[in-house]
């Protein structure tokens, strides 16, 4: 399913953060991903309030050495991966 | 000499809190020795090893049993695994909840609930378990739209429900899922005991995966979707555990640190209890850990195969249960001599016999309709779980 950028991804239930060995983790069922620097950056505004347009505009800020269009490529692309993972509700 | 792969930290604690259940299914995957409640770990020991666990790397608990709900603790339980840093999954009947209690669960900071199903109609599921409880599940579920936490799903199949994957879909898409388990009967201890009553025919197997596969596909982002395919039917083994010490640590009603579910069968193993033990010390020194870790133990065909860091030969049970050595090569795997043992079981229940024939069909209860011919006994002759006093 193609990404909306207006919709407003929220962690889906039992979907949350954790820590392990200092090292940031997102929990959910019979799963655990590793966040590294982007991937935390983007699960953290993944709030039910930012639209991913507004996530996008942000991360392109905060990576502004890196090419606008490639960050949001990769944005969409992590969002799909949570997505089909079914880690994220879209509102 | 084969070197000895590096030490993991293991992943996930599977608490099996208690073997009492409401429940009396026949594939149940306690052992055939039940634990009483007099020797079940008290809330304190639970407690600790939560902590120990979770500095051991582990991320999320599975409170299992049993009925987890029998403990009279289970919200401590859960506040204490959740404080000492777990992901807390409670696999349940869901037999003892009402709304309160299930509203009270997720307050005390239950990130994700398994339920299980025994199928997809009551008859089915009273049939499998002993037990009415179908209508109730269908209320939990009910009750599980109006709280915030995980829920899962869990259809155990075999050869009574596996035509019935539609319609188990249509109560999952009906409910708050966003996770199903399509986990086929595993068969070692009570599910062993009743395996000819159980496996599924090859026809049926193959029509629920395409069924699975569909389902997969249009529910992608909604619902995601595992299945368990029995291993009989399997090329290649699986691998037992994610490897035998290397990610799953499981701790009985009294104690015990398992690495696997059924380990307790292999004759000479010796299991380490936390009431005594360190979990760290268990998991990296004692004798059931280090067992099967690495390759040195390994047979032939295994020893030398390429796939050997994959399913790290198998499942050790059922090597014992079918070839009588647990280090052998699992005998579900197409490169193990042992092989032609499972094909005769997989040819006796493939073969059109009046029994295989109708169950084959559908819904069928076991009795009397079953018997076409009146000098044959069809009925399965289940073997129920008890539970332990």
């Amino acid at each position: 399913m193609p990404i909306d950028l207006d919709s407003t991804p929220r962690l889906a239930p039992g979907v949350r953060l954790g820590q392990n060995n200092n090292q940031q983790v997102l929990l959910m069922p019979e799963r655990a991903l590793r966040l590294n620097g982007p991937s935390l950056e983007i699960v953290q505004r993944c709030d039910g309030k930012r639209t991913v347009r507004e996530i996008v505009t942000q991360l392109q800020k905060l990576y502004s050495k890196a090419e606008p269009a490639k960050v949001e490529s990769d944005i969409l692309g992590y969002l799909n991966l949570l997505q089909d993972q079914r880690a994220l509700d879209f509102e | 000499m084969t070197p000895q792969a590096p030490l993991t930290n293991p992943l996930a604690l599977i608490a099996e809190l208690t073997h009492r259940c409401p429940l009396h299914c026949v594939y149940c995957s306690n052992p055939l020795e039940l634990t009483a409640r007099s020797t079940e770990l008290s809330t304190e020991t639970w407690s600790s090893v939560f902590q120990q666990a979770a500095k051991l790397g582990v991320l999320q608990a599975d409170f299992t049993g049993g009925e987890p709900l029998a403990r009279t603790d289970i919200h401590d339980l859960i506040k204490s695994a959740r404080a000492a840093g777990l992901y807390v999954n409670l696999i349940t009947s869901g037999l003892p909840l009402d709304e309160p209690k299930l509203a009270q669960l997720v307050d005390s900071g239950l990130d994700h609930i398994q339920l299980s199903f025994q199928g997809a109609d009551a008859d089915t599921a009273e049939e499998i378990s002993g037990t009415k409880s179908h209508a109730q599940k269908l209320r939990v579920l009910e009750w599980l739209k109006k709280v915030r936490v995980a829920v899962t799903l869990n259809f155990v199949i075999h050869r009574r429900n596996i035509d019935q994957i539609d319609e188990m879909l249509k109560i999952a898409e009906s409910s708050s899922a966003t996770r199903i388990e399509f986990a086929n009967v595993q068969y070692y201890g009570w599910g062993f005991a009743n395996r000819d009553s159980l496996l599924p025919t090859r026809a049926q197997l193959d029509q629920s995966l395409i069924k699975i596969k569909a389902a997969e596909e249009r529910l992608r982002g909604k619902i995601r979707i595992e299945s368990v395919v029995p291993d009989y039917y399997a090329k290649y083994p699986k691998p037992c555990m994610g490897g035998w010490g290397r990610k799953l640590m499981l701790i009985t009603p009294s104690g015990e640190a398992l690495p696997c579910h059924a380990a307790k069968i292999i004759p000479g193993l010796q299991f380490a209890n936390v009431k005594d033990t360190l979990l760290a010390e268990i998991w990296r020194d004692s004798d059931a850990f280090q067992k099967f870790r690495g390759e040195s133990w390994m047979q032939d065909p295994c020893k030398t195969c390429d796939r050997r860091a994959i399913d790290f030969a198998g499942c050790h049970c059922q090597a014992l249960l079918l070839a009588g050595d647990p280090a052998a090569t699992d005998p579900v795997c197409t490169l193990s001599p042992n092989r032609p043992k499972i094909d005769a079981v997989l040819t006796a229940i493939n073969s059109p016999t009046p029994e295989t024939a109708v169950v084959g069909a559908g819904f069928t209860p076991p009795s009397p309709r079953l018997g076409t011919d009146s000098t044959v006994d069809v009925r399965p002759e289940w073997l129920y779980r008890p539970n332990p006093t």
